[in-house]
């Protein structure tokens, strides 16, 4: 039905979108697997993000690859104060509380957005926008294949910070016993908040891979947070590795399914597949709690 | 009671017009607010601020000109609204502008958003000269204070179905198949729907109909599906930004149909696009809003849009005709009243414009005289092809690579 000509370009378009797709779900299995909430104020802060490396592009001209040096940390700085000043006070320490406060701060910041900067779709022009790549049939864009590399490092230095530093023996031990770890001598607050800052840095470090290619408007966010909640659940929530794959093969499904069913029905893969795994496997497919 | 009431009524009412009329004839207003409404911000803003740059531009032209000639040369005056790229956005700023008592609306430029503005300025009897908004059914709901000046989208999509049979059977009929990419709102979808009605008359067979929402920022799908179907000609029907990105798109991926044959296509006869893409521009064909390339004063217009660092868009010289139409309507009906101005617009012959439509004469509120022309870019410029009064270049088709 299909050439391979056609299919394999839409394949290989699919885990280059998928790849950044995994970055951002993986800022917010990071998040569950500590903090235990689910993080509403995500698509938010990317849209927040992806703002930074817009302005950062025409008002001082930083290439948005040049900005992750600035976009990283300043992400982690916001998501540390975040968690730090608004939602660990405003929650009580309780998680229905953080899952109200996080919603509430993505509300905030979109309409912060909305007034500082219009409901305007802003793009930015790069001399590689357009420029391809040819993979056997298949012209990749250039953007797309470094938001792809771009991706896979900064999951696996993530992932390196999560297994072998202090830290990320903290955020373990927090995640699975937070007691415990508190008669340790682990400062817990502390922890959560450098988890809620590494998980903002996925998204700082996917604004500036996606916007060469992509567009910038307060509601940007929404769109991605979806198809990441559906890869979190799909991988198994807090799992590294799950939502790793899972964010490959949302791409590629949401690729081919626009492919063969249209543009505009291009998504409804990524639903079908969401109730089909809280049907079937509500652990999620690589997930392993149940 | 009842009738007694009706009467005393009446009364009052003659009373009350008899006592304000001579005040009105005697103390003209200085200023006639007119509201300009255009989508500035979201998704279409970039249309939106080259629409609101033409009505503003005629605005200036009028009031230099000594304003409003029966009003004692009354000048004037923009109410600037911004319709955010959607319809509801449209709404809420008619409602502002009728509080703020304009005597009429330029705008909205979108179909869809046109199509909520003319209805919610009808309520108030307020005149709205629709400037771009190509969906017929803007004209077709016997709304009285709607006026559109270009040619609607079935007038275009027939045209450029007629014209694109006389290219391909000039050319000895290379072409067949045909393939339509559309944006997904009322102004894509309809024409679509039009050309797949037309084509097939002709024996042309539509492959396939693609939409997609506005903002796109990926097109390589549907480029790829375009390579699987291998049509001999594409016609997109989209907007600016979306037409420049499928476009470039189909560069990239190295899909060449025998040709762009683009109906009111956003992009493709845009000086903007042709500047910034020469190479993905050439050759392109497009039936859409031009200016009479043989009236002198067209070009002296682009000039002036081109000295301030503007590109001379359909969008400028749309409404910056349509602001004309309105003052010239507002001149006969020696009035600011909304009334005499539906009226006057009426009955307009307003012939004194750079488009090539001839006397206007309003049937149902649509410009009879109203047609698009086709444009085809070469050498990085923008020629008129068809008809033959107004060319300036010989269409080449199928396109050469």
């Amino acid at each position: 039905m299909l050439d391979f000509d056609i299919l394999f370009p839409s394949v290989l378009n699919g885990i280059t979108t998928g790849a950044v797709y995994a970055l951002i779900a993986l800022g917010l299995t990071l998040i569950y697997g500590v903090l235990h909430i689910i993080n509403f104020a995500h698509g938010a802060a990317l849209m927040v993000a992806l703002y930074g490396v817009f302005f950062l592009k025409e008002k001082l001209g930083i290439d948005p690859y040049w900005a992750l040096p600035i976009m990283v940390p300043a992400m982690f700085v916001l998501g540390y104060a975040l968690q730090r000043v608004v939602i660990n006070r405003a929650s009580h320490g309780k998680d229905e509380n953080i899952l109200l406060v996080t919603l509430g701060i993505s509300i905030v910041l979109e309409n912060l957005a909305l007034i500082l900067f219009h409901s305007d779709t802003r793009t930015i022009e790069t001399a590689y926008t357009l420029q391809t790549v040819a993979i056997g049939p298949a012209m990749i864009a250039l953007p797309k294949l470094v938001a792809f590399a771009g991706a896979l490092v900064t999951s696996g230095l993530l992932l390196l910070v999560v297994q072998k530093t202090d830290l990320g023996r903290a955020i373990r031990a927090v995640s699975k016993e937070k007691q415990g770890a508190r008669l340790m001598g682990i400062d817990v607050d502390h922890v959560y908040a450098m988890c809620y800052g590494l998980g903002l840095v996925c998204l700082g470090a996917a604004a500036c891979f996606l916007l060469p290619a992509y567009y910038v408007n307060p509601q940007v966010g929404s769109g991605f947070v979806l198809v990441a909640f559906t890869i979190v659940v799909l991988g198994g929530m807090g799992s590294f590795s799950g939502a790793l794959l899972g964010g490959l093969l949302i791409g590629v499904v949401e690729s081919v399914g626009g492919l063969l069913l249209g543009e505009s029905l291009g998504q409804i893969g990524i639903f079908v597949i969401f109730i089909a795994v809280l049907l079937l496997r509500p652990q999620g497919i690589f997930g392993a709690r149940a | 009671m009842h009738s007694t009431r009706r009467h005393f009524m009446g009364q009052s009412a003659a009373a009350a017009s008899a006592l304000a009329f001579p005040l009105v004839g005697g103390a003209q207003p200085a200023t006639i607010k007119i509201g300009v409404l255009h989508p500035v911000t979201g998704a279409l803003a970039y249309s939106g601020q080259q629409c609101r740059l033409g009505a503003l531009m005629a605005l200036e032209d009028i009031n230099k000109a000594g304003g409003i000639k029966s009003l004692g040369g009354a000048k004037l005056e923009a109410l600037l609204g911004d319709a955010q790229s959607n319809p509801q956005a449209g709404t809420a700023e008619i409602e502002k502008m009728n509080e703020a008592g304009v005597s009429a609306v330029v705008g909205a430029f979108a179909s869809a958003i046109c199509l909520a503005t003319t209805q919610a300025a009808a309520k108030y009897n307020l005149p709205h000269v629709v400037d771009v908004g190509v969906a017929d059914q803007i004209v077709e709901r016997g709304l009285k204070n709607t006026f559109r000046f270009g040619p609607g989208y079935k007038k275009c999509a027939e045209v450029a179905v007629a014209n694109l049979h006389v290219l391909n059977t000039a050319a000895g009929k290379p072409a067949r198949t045909v393939m339509i990419v559309h944006e997904e709102s009322l102004f894509g979808t309809g024409t679509a729907n039009l050309l797949s009605r037309e084509l097939p008359g002709y024996g042309y067979d539509v492959k396939e109909v693609i939409k997609h929402a506005n903002p796109t920022r990926d097109f390589n799908n549907i480029a790829l599906r375009i390579k699987q179907v291998n049509p001999d000609i594409l016609i997109p029907a989209n907007y600016y930004n979306e037409y420049a990105l499928l476009v470039r798109t189909l560069q990239q991926q190295k899909v060449t149909p025998k040709a762009i044959f683009s109906v009111l296509g956003g992009a493709a006869s845009s000086y903007k696009f042709v500047k910034e893409f020469p190479d993905a521009a050439n050759g392109i064909i497009d039936c859409n809003h031009w200016f009479n390339p043989k009236d002198k004063r067209s070009a002296e217009l682009r000039k002036r849009v081109e000295a301030q660092g503007q590109f001379f868009s359909y969008e400028v010289f749309m409404s910056y005709t349509a602001m004309k139409l309105l003052a010239d309507a507002i001149d006969r009906a020696k009035s600011t009243d909304r009334a005499a101005i539906i009226e006057a617009l009426g009955k307009s012959t307003f012939s004194d414009h750079i488009m090539p439509y001839g006397p206007t004469q309003f049937v149902n509120g649509q410009n009879m005289g109203a047609q698009p022309l086709m444009t085809q870019v070469s050498k990085g410029d923008i020629k008129v092809i068809i008809p033959r009064d107004y060319r300036e270049a010989e269409p080449v088709f199928p396109m050469k690579a």
